[in-house]
């Protein structure tokens, strides 16, 4: 079977109701992992920011799709993807891949992900597929997004992944701890450190650090090939290209990163006549919109398993290229969704496959005796600390999507009261857990959205060309026509100030009407007081974020936000990646 | 000198090495700097400057490796490599910086067109590389963006 009849199977299979079909099997209480297809199973998980325990994740309602990506998932919110893939019925399933009422369907259907549901779920996956016909990969950061990720500098999410019995993985915020730290982490983890795009700098490898390859100068192995029941994997690595930019440079200075297009088509070339492989995955941290455009020009991926930019992508995509064509996924984050490709090999090729992504919900799925009892050790000294009550939610609070969440406005109020600042800033990150209307707002919860190792806030004078200058920089990150210039955050997030964006306008000249809460525009010469945190050239001065967030939500005891101040938006009106928007579109 | 095989002590032979060659006199002569390209803010004019009145042409046949974001703007890697015949020089050009001429590669046929170096990028713009061969110019473009970082998520 060639390529092209490949994907005319894929067609079929979507025909035949085999995607998703989460209330086939997740309903029944038994049976929870799909029936198998093929002979090989892929388990696949991504983006779980260390969240050991159950959370609730509301997915964006703004997620706009610029360029090639206006319409295209996942780029479609809401209702609007509901319509597009009609395979999403029920309304678990409703609630499992979009933000809508989300407060009454996280009620009703419970939390989701929590790392002994999800292995549970994975050791069924793995029985149903048959032994040594599955392997399980983790497209990274893992290792940051908790206080005892944090505190244990990654350890004991190490620990739990090799409970879970990951086989390979690669990284982004992984590098966000020392490189020693980090090398240190990839031999206690019992599966594959892989990637192909991390290199030591010329300089570094001349003083002669320590590499996995000192010809080619690959700190990390670059692939591996996973053999089951004689069927040939290779799995590449792809870490996130842009770490040293969009995360401090300081704490990896002799390794160097990119997309590296070039290297990886030479080494799919070379893994497919050297290593007799029946399939090549790429497992990334590219983000979705770069694994696009990267399986348009590389050839000889049968899938790129994806991840960074946490999208609950119910199907993949089909994308051509010069070569055939290669399967894109995307498999959320925090721990609330399992991607399970199954495929038909042989013959040193893929006869056909069956993708899944399956919503991990904890209340259906048993807790891994083991794995809860880990998880309990693991917080048990911390849990004075974690589960201090700061404050009580009086609305939703959240992070994701592209512009203002109910928790930044809380994190940016903090940042403008507890430091007396006039204006304040705070990163677009994609992480950070939801917190439901009457919830306690614990540490855990602050450290959910906070936790990272340069958390240093700063106060300080900036003029206001400066505040533009940031706002178009971090914007073009976000909308760039061109994805490998996209770096797969959301746009920061800004306390007492509002402006206009035009996300399909040019680079650096998309942001306008700069003003304060009060109107008054913004002078690009005058000095404002603005604070904020996560600054990655130099350390900041300040106390970390999540102790001025507890000194805000101690004082105010009850959290309720008012109105969410959303940026005006130009030129994006019927975006389907646009819904139920708290801000004014033009 | 102890053999190694590794690349670390492979480049370390060849410092040793090149310290002890003297650089002839006549060599050091043909190195002229062609200082009115270099100190041009206009890239028209530099590049009049250096190529006069060559024919210049777009070419996939220049291979341009930079990255899509620098890492550093203060140190961009670039390589240029190229198999066309009777290669003259190697040029980089960067359009928005101040002075656009970054640096000229003089070769001959003894060596292979290939130079990798590092050039200081204050803002993103497009980078050229530009091949002198057989008395035509050929030149391919790539953008590099350079962003002030963070807030990536």
């Amino acid at each position: 079977m060639d390529r092209r009849e490949f994907v005319g199977l894929l067609s079929k299979a979507w025909v035949a109701g085999m995607l998703p079909g989460v209330s086939n099997w997740a309903m029944a209480g038994e049976n929870l992992q799909p029936p198998m297809f093929g002979n090989t199973r892929i388990l696949h998980f991504t983006d779980c920011h260390a969240q050991l325990l159950p959370v609730y994740f509301r997915e964006p309602n703004v997620n706009l799709g610029v360029g090639p990506a206006y319409g295209r998932l996942p780029h479609v919110v809401g209702k609007n993807l509901l319509k597009k893939i009609p395979e999403i019925k029920t309304p678990r399933e409703a609630h499992a891949y979009t933000y809508l009422d989300f407060s009454a369907a996280a009620e009703r259907f419970g939390k989701v992900g929590g790392f002994a549901h999800l292995k549970t779920l994975i050791d069924q996956c793995r029985s149903e597929a048959g032994d040594g016909r599955s392997i399980l990969i983790d497209g990274g950061d893992t290792w940051q997004g908790s206080g005892t990720a944090l505190w244990t500098r990654g350890k004991d999410m190490v620990e739990a992944c090799n409970m879970l019995g990951v086989d390979v993985m690669t990284g982004h915020w992984e590098f966000t701890y020392k490189d020693s730290e980090v090398l240190e982490n990839a031999r206690l983890f019992k599966g594959e450190f892989v990637a192909q795009n991390i290199k030591a700098t010329e300089d570094a490898l001349f003083e002669g650090i320590e590499v996995y390859d000192e010809d080619s100068g690959h700190v990390f192995k670059p692939y591996v090939i996973k053999e089951m029941q004689g069927k040939r994997v290779g799995v590449i690595g792809q870490a996130f290209p842009y770490t040293p930019i969009a995360n401090p440079k300081r704490f990896i200075p002799d390794w160097t990163f990119g997309i590296q297009e070039d290297d990886l088509q030479e080494l799919v070339d070379e893994i497919r006549s050297s290593e007799k492989p029946d399939a090549v995955l790429l497992l990334s941290h590219n983000g979705m919109d770069v694994d696009l455009k990267l399986a348009s020009r590389v050839s000889g991926i049968d899938a790129i398993m994806g991840g960074h930019t946490h999208d609950g992508m119910p199907e993949p995509i089909v994308v051509e290229n010069p070569g055939g064509k290669t399967l894109v996924t995307n498999a959320g984050s925090n721990g609330k969704y399992l991607a399970v490709l199954d495929l038909d090999l042989g013959n040193g090729k893929v006869n056909g496959f069956k993708y899944s992504l399956l919503p991990v919900f904890s209340n259906i799925i048993p807790a891994d005796a083991a794995m809860a009892a880990y998880i309990t050790k693991v917080r048990q000294p911390y849990l004075g600390k974690l589960n201090e009550e700061l404050a009580t939610a009086e609305n939703l609070l959240y992070r994701r999507g592209n512009f203002n969440g109910t928790f930044d406005q809380v994190i940016c109020d903090s940042l403008t009261n507890v430091l007396d600042a006039q204006f304040s800033f705070s990163p677009g990150f994609r992480w950070g857990t939801t917190v439901l209307p009457g919830e306690a707002i614990t540490m855990d919860r602050v450290l959910d959205q906070t936790c990272m190792t340069y958390p240093e806030t700063y106060v300080r004078e900036m003029k206001g060309e400066q505040i533009k200058a940031i706002l178009e920089d971090v914007c073009d990150n976000l909308f760039n026509a061109d994805p490998y210039r996209q770096q797969g955050g959301d746009m920061v997030r800004v306390g007492g100030l509002t402006y206009a964006c035009e996300p399909n306008g040019p680079s650096l000249n998309r942001i306008s009407e700069i003003r304060d809460l009060k109107g008054n525009l913004i002078d690009a010469n005058k000095d404002y007081k603005v604070a904020g945190w996560a600054t990655v050239g130099s350390k900041s001065p300040g106390e970390p974020i999540w102790d001025v967030v507890a000194t805000y939500l101690r004082d105010k005891k009850t959290i309720k936000v008012e109105k969410l101040i959303e940026p005006k938006l130009k030129g994006v009106a019927g975006n389907p990646g646009l819904a139920d928007y708290q801000g004014e579109v033009v | 000198m102890e053999i190694s095989t590794t690349r670390r002590g492979f480049i370390k032979g060849l410092i040793a090495v090149g310290s002890l060659l003297v650089l002839p006199a006549t060599l050091l002569a043909a190195m002229v700097r062609p200082k009115a390209a270099f100190d041009s803010k206009e890239i028209d004019a530099s590049i009049k400057s250096l190529f006069g009145d060559a024919v210049v042409e777009a070419s996939d046949k220049v291979n341009l490796k930079v990255p899509e974001i620098a890492e550093n703007g203060a140190v961009v890697p670039i390589t240029i490599s190229t198999d066309i015949e009777g290669v003259e020089s190697i040029s980089v050009v960067i359009d928005n910086n101040p002075n656009p001429l970054s640096a000229i590669f003089n070769l001959t046929d003894a060596v292979a067109a290939e130079v990798s170096t590092r050039v200081k990028m204050g803002k993103s713009s497009p980078v050229r590389a530009m091949v002198k061969a057989n008395g035509k110019i050929y030149f391919t473009t790539k953008e590099v963006k350079v962003t002030i970082g963070g807030c990536g998520g």
